[in-house]
């Protein structure tokens, strides 16, 4: 097994940090595709409620608060990994996991509140394009939970730090990139939908 | 701490399913990761839906013979052309391509296998399932009647209630998501796995016209995946994305799908352009002409190839503005694609051309994809293609490309390595038989629809009345395509014939200028006992001719056959996971209880898989003594 | 008539271009022809078309004579030593990509002018029709005159008429080769085209968007008569008062149509009760030269086929079978054949 983990590529870039690039920007794509349905919609639905009935920025703000936040606990997470320091690892991926819980709670009491208002997913083009851009995002994250904790997992065998802190940057990548996509949702959704 | 690796071993072991050992028999191939092996798969596999797809098209030919036949009825022939469409460019040209791809790229740059091993079964299986899984239907009376572009609004439960549509949603979902792990994959081949000295500007140009296409499916499948999805919440939970009845554009699903359709087209002609320059060269006995220019032309097309979506909708409504645009943007893609086939002319020129079948093959791909892509300039003047959309004249153009174009240089390509994948040679004879039916009955089936198109006969009609004056030259098509038929028939007895009894290949049989032909026909597991270190474009052909001496380096011996050489384990996990998936795409058409189980089998195949690890063996080269 | 067999003429000799390898052309008598114009919309998609096929033909016989020569000429031959390894050539590769984009421009720009000068049509005096296209048939109304007619829509010769399509169910594409390329009628969308007719005449066209089963089974005719013709037509229409019938079979089928749960929910025929708005209005039905959309001739026997049994006639028809007696399928026969 000893050739397992050296790795020579012709970039230099592991195969498979240059696999999760790929990936998100292949992503990029489709969550570009399921903004810009959501925008084609905007302001075409017939009957209510609307999105100026619905929102509660300032909650919604506080649910973006975390998951940014998340992202900070993310990369003490992966320097952590990169410095072997196995306590700090296991805290900073359970904390960002945690945000990651807290987050996807909002989400939930928004949904519910919105389904109690009459935003289900058939009533409108609103209900519809927000449902499935929102919970599209929200699986993402839900992933983003399961794998950290898993990484949480790992770490409890203290093998191989190099491949670990490799497995550590990958998940940061792409939960980094859930959350810089939650930042557009959030801003052309929320914040400049209901103005405009 | 060993209390945590006690936990850490108890989780593991939950998810544990004992390494497939095997090296022969089924479970070999069903646990397999080896690229070769990956490759034979999709090749059978693909060839197989090629059948399929042909024999629809059979009988979409036989009731087009003659006005008002009644052969089959209106709606089956609404579904033969669907599963026709969706089977010739997703289950056969695609995959053979991905054949190609899987068992030559790993040898062409070097390489031991590709990046991602298990990720690679898992897209093949994905493949086979989605494949098995669209044509579902067929068994429960549930085939799909919406064209292989499903345009919205037909797509909506009001106009084709049941489950047909949703068979065809779902199976393409699955095969894109396949199709989206092997572009990763190939990417990160292509870029990480390159032989020591194999700089970008010396690869084959196979390997850039791969490299170009998975570009094109990373970039290109999201968008018609999140289509499918739209209209699946559409059908399955009342979502409204593409309803009328709540103010919903219909014309989105349009640009959802061409945004992705129109790379599509790339996707399967650039692997066959890959294919005629590597051919060229070889039964020239020169280099590809002008190989920068190739590589940035394919570069060029695989980015132009996004902006020109719209050409598809020119009768939609869009306005001059627009069409123009699109217009201009589609006549500018011709002048890479232009730039090509001088290359290829100037490749022969001064050669000593040997007419050997892949040759004619190749030929015939660029007389006919010239064709084809000459029609194409003409589609692209927007007033005009007001007369040529959706007729006969457009089926006639992407014939001449996907048959004509990629389908031959497939078939050139099948000829021309199959000596490297069994070690015996197709039959000449046979061979050539095969090409001149093929040749013939294609032209015979495809030319006489531009004359249809022209005479104002609309696609996807099932019947036609005799004041029109399609007959004569509709009845010329269906002669034609049992010839192409007989053709494709010639193919399969060759390929059984040299597989059984063909002659024994000599190493290098075309006197060939590339890698894989330096090791063994069949290669060996590892495919190369060293890594051959590069410093030539045509590497193979500069030691052979130019007295290029191999070098050595370091890195090349880092995994050499000296100190055994690495090879990643056998693996339940990709099959289980396409499996997975599959099952859950079938219970949203049944039951919830099937979409847990297939949602668990899914996440546990995902641990078990994360928990598993690369794995493998050892081996040391035949002939060392360990 | 004789004017349509001179435009057929026209597209036997494209045809015959077009078969640059000797196939036989004698087969355009083709009345859906995109080569036998017959008004100013498709003359000038159709000299685009020409003026691109032309330009392929040529740069296909010169490049392909080119390769033809090239694998002809550099053949293997005994003894052959092994060839000059050229890598490229700067100069041709600079050549051909500048001569490609000399033909382009020649393509382009006719095409964007041709695009925006068929996006503004005449607009005095211009004759408005709304199409209305639905599985598998088309309405036609006159806002202008306030007429609906189905499937065979009639024009002056001479007159632009100014089309807006809209659909009632899913996309289809109004297309009448001989008078202008095909436009998308597409649900929630207004589209619009225009057309002239110079000349009198029956002009073929069909639905072009697949829009489900009987999309092959979509057709339609556009009928030009001169002015007076058409004037007289539309005086007609418009003066159809109280239908009374002498003939006893016809006042019987009318009965029928008239009564409860028949023809009338469905369908209009002015001067009787009937005002149904789903199928085809059917007003002017006994001078229809077609059946179905284009699908039949409308004799007795074809329309009494057609309503013994819908679905056998057109697949997918979305007329129900009305489970009629042959007694009554006579009298509605004579009724609707009486509709003039």
């Amino acid at each position: 097994m000893s050739h397992v983990g050296v790795e020579r590529t012709a970039t230099g870039v592991p195969n498979r940090k240059l696999g999760i690039w790929l990936f998100l920007a292949s992503e990029c794509m489709f969550f570009g595709a399921l903004i810009a349905t959501y925008l084609v919609y905007q302001g075409q639905s017939l009957v209510g409620p609307y999105p100026e009935d619905l929102f509660n920025i300032p909650l919604t703000t506080v649910s973006t608060f975390v998951l940014l936040m998340s992202s900070l606990a993310m990369v003490l997470a992966v320097s952590a990994s990169q410095r072997q320091d196995m306590r700090g690892t296991r805290i900073w991926l359970g904390v960002t996991a945690g945000m990651g819980l807290i987050f996807l709670g909002f989400q939930a009491y928004e949904y519910a509140h919105f389904i109690q208002a009459g935003l289900t997913l058939s009533v409108n083009l609103f209900g519809s394009t927000f449902y499935v851009l929102t919970g599209i995002h929200g699986t993402h994250v839900l992933i983003g939970v399961v794998w950290l904790l898993s990484l949480l997992v790992h770490t409890l065998r203290p093998l191989d730090w190099s491949r670990r802190a490799l497995d550590i940057e990958i998940a940061g990548l792409y939960w980094h990139f859930v959350d810089v996509v939650w930042i557009v949702i959030f801003t052309v959704i929320y914040l400049l939908g209901v103005g405009g | 701490m060993a209390t945590h690796d006690e936990v850490y071993q108890g989780i593991r072991s939950g998810f544990a399913l004992p390494r497939p050992q095997s090296t022969t028999g089924f479970w070999s191939w069903v646990t397999t990761v080896d690229h070769k092996r990956i490759g034979i798969m999709y090749f059978v596999t693909s060839i197989f839906f090629f059948l399929v797809g042909g024999i629809e098209a059979l009988f979409i030919r036989a009731q087009l013979f003659a006005p008002n036949l009644n052969l089959i009825s209106a709606d089956r022939f609404n579904q033969l052309f669907t599963m026709h469409g969706t089977t010739m460019v997703f289950l056969a040209v695609m995959p053979l391509s991905a054949a190609f791809f899987n068992y030559l790229l790993p040898l062409m740059l070097g390489a031991r296998d590709v990046a991602f091993p298990r990720l690679n079964a898992f897209s093949y299986w994905m493949y086979l399932f989605g494949g098995i899984f669209i044509n579902l239907g067929w068994f429960v009376e549930a085939v799909p009647a919406v064209g292989w572009f499903g345009y919205a609004n037909l797509t909506s439960t009001t106009y084709t209630p049941g489950l047909a549509t949703d068979y065809w949603a779902l199976g393409l979902q699955i095969l894109g998501i396949g199709t989206l792990v092997s572009g990763f994959n190939f990417i990160v081949t292509i870029l990480n796995m390159r032989a020591p000295g194999m700089t970008l500007m010396k690869m084959p140009v196979f390997a850039w016209t791969t490299l170009v296409t998975s570009f094109l499916i990373i970039f290109s499948f999201p968008s018609v995946t999140v289509g499918l999805l739209l209209l699946t919440f559409d059908r399955l939970f009342g979502a409204n994305f593409f309803e009328v009845a709540a103010n919903a554009d219909v014309v989105l699903w349009q640009h959802l799908f061409w945004i992705f359709g129109h790379p599509e087209v790339y996707i399967l002609i650039l692997p066959a352009m890959g294919i005629v320059s590597e051919i060229l060269p070889t039964f020239a006995r020169k280099p590809l002409f002008g190989y920068s220019v190739m590589v940035f032309s394919t570069m060029l097309i695989g980015f132009m190839g996004f902006m020109v979506w719209s050409h598809h909708m020119f009768t939609v409504g869009l306005g001059p503005v627009v069409n123009s645009i699109f217009s201009l943007a589609t006549m500018a893609i011709a002048i890479p694609t232009g730039v090509k086939i001088f290359n290829w002319i100037s490749t022969l020129w001064g050669g000593s051309i040997r007419f050997r079948t892949p040759l004619l093959f190749a030929l015939g791909f660029i007389f006919m994809f010239m064709i084809g892509g000459l029609s194409g300039v003409m589609h692209s003047s927007a007033p005009s293609n007001a007369q040529q959309q959706d007729t006969y004249f457009v089926v006639a153009h992407f014939h001449y490309v996907l048959i004509g174009g990629a389908i031959f240089a497939l078939f050139a390509g099948i000829y021309y390595w199959f000596p490297k994948v069994t070690g015996r040679l197709m039959n000449e004879t046979l061979g050539k038989l095969n090409f001149i039916l093929m040749f013939i009955g294609f032209n015979v089936t495809f030319f006489p629809m531009h004359f249809l198109g022209l005479m104002g006969m609309p696609r996807r009609i099932y019947t036609y009345g005799p004041e029109l004056g399609l007959t004569f030259w509709n009845q010329v098509s269906t002669v034609g395509a049992f010839i192409l038929a007989v053709g494709v028939a010639v193919f399969l007895v060759n390929l059984a014939v040299s597989l059984r009894r063909g002659e024994i290949a000599a190493a290098d049989p075309w006197d060939a200028r590339t890698l894989e032909w330096m090791t063994s026909n069949p290669p060996p597991v590892y495919n190369f006992a060293e890594i051959p270190v590069v410093s030539a474009r045509d590497e193979f052909w500069a030691r052979k001719y130019e007295g290029v001496a191999a070098r050595e380096s370091a890195a090349a011996h880092e995994n050499s056959g000296e100190r055994g050489i690495h090879l990643p384990g056998n693996s339940y996990f990709p099959i289980l996971m396409a499996a997975g998936i599959t099952i859950f795409s079938l219970g949203l058409l049944y039951h919830a209880a099937v979409t847990f189980t297939g949602l668990a089998i899914t996440v546990l195949s995902l641990f078990g898989w994360a928990f598993e690890g690369v794995g493998g063996t050892i081996v040391y080269p035949e002939g060392e003594a360990r | 008539m004789v004017g349509n067999m001179k435009r057929y003429r026209h597209a036997a000799v494209a045809s015959a271009l077009l078969s640059l390898f000797g196939a036989g052309a004698a087969h355009a008598q083709a009345p859906q022809s995109v080569f036998a114009p017959a008004g100013p919309v498709a003359r000038t998609q159709g000299e685009l078309l020409s003026l691109t096929l032309y330009i392929a033909i040529g740069i296909f016989v010169v490049v392909g004579s080119i390769l033809l020569y090239t694998v002809i000429r550099f053949r293997e031959r005994p003894g052959d030593p092994i060839p000059k390894q050229i890598q490229g050539n700067t100069t041709l590769e600079v050549i051909w990509t500048v001569i490609p984009i000399v033909i382009l421009t020649v393509i382009a720009v006719p095409t964007v002018r041709d695009s925006f000068n068929l996006a503004s049509p005449p607009t005095d005096d211009v004759l408005e029709v709304r199409v209305i296209g639905h599985q598998w048939w088309w309405e036609f109304e006159y806002p202008q005159l306030g007429l609906v007619t189905a499937n065979e829509l009639k024009i002056p010769v001479g007159k632009v008429v100014h089309l807006t399509l809209e659909s009632n169910d899913v996309i289809h594409s109004f297309w009448v080769p001989r008078l202008a390329g095909k436009m998308d009628v597409v649900p929630n969308r207004v589209n619009s085209m225009w057309l002239v007719a110079e000349e009198s005449g029956i002009f073929y066209g069909q639905c072009a968007e697949y829009c489900g089963t009987s999309h092959a089974n979509m057709r339609l005719r556009v009928i030009a008569q001169p002015a007076e013709e058409f004037e007289a037509w539309v005086a007609a229409r418009r003066s159809v008062e109280a239908l009374a019938f002498a003939d006893d079979l016809a006042a019987r089928g009318k009965e029928i149509f008239e009564s409860t749960g028949s023809c009338w929910a469905c369908h209009t025929v002015d001067g009787t009760a009937a005002d149904g708005r789903v199928g085809p209005d059917l007003t002017d039905f006994g001078s229809r030269t077609t059946l179905a959309a284009g699908m039949l001739p409308n004799t007795p026997e074809n329309l009494a086929a057609w309503l013994r049994d819908p679905q056998a006639v057109k697949p997918g028809a979305l007329m129900p079978r009305l489970n009629l007696s042959d007694a009554d399928i006579e009298a509605l026969t004579a009724f609707l054949h009486s509709l003039l």
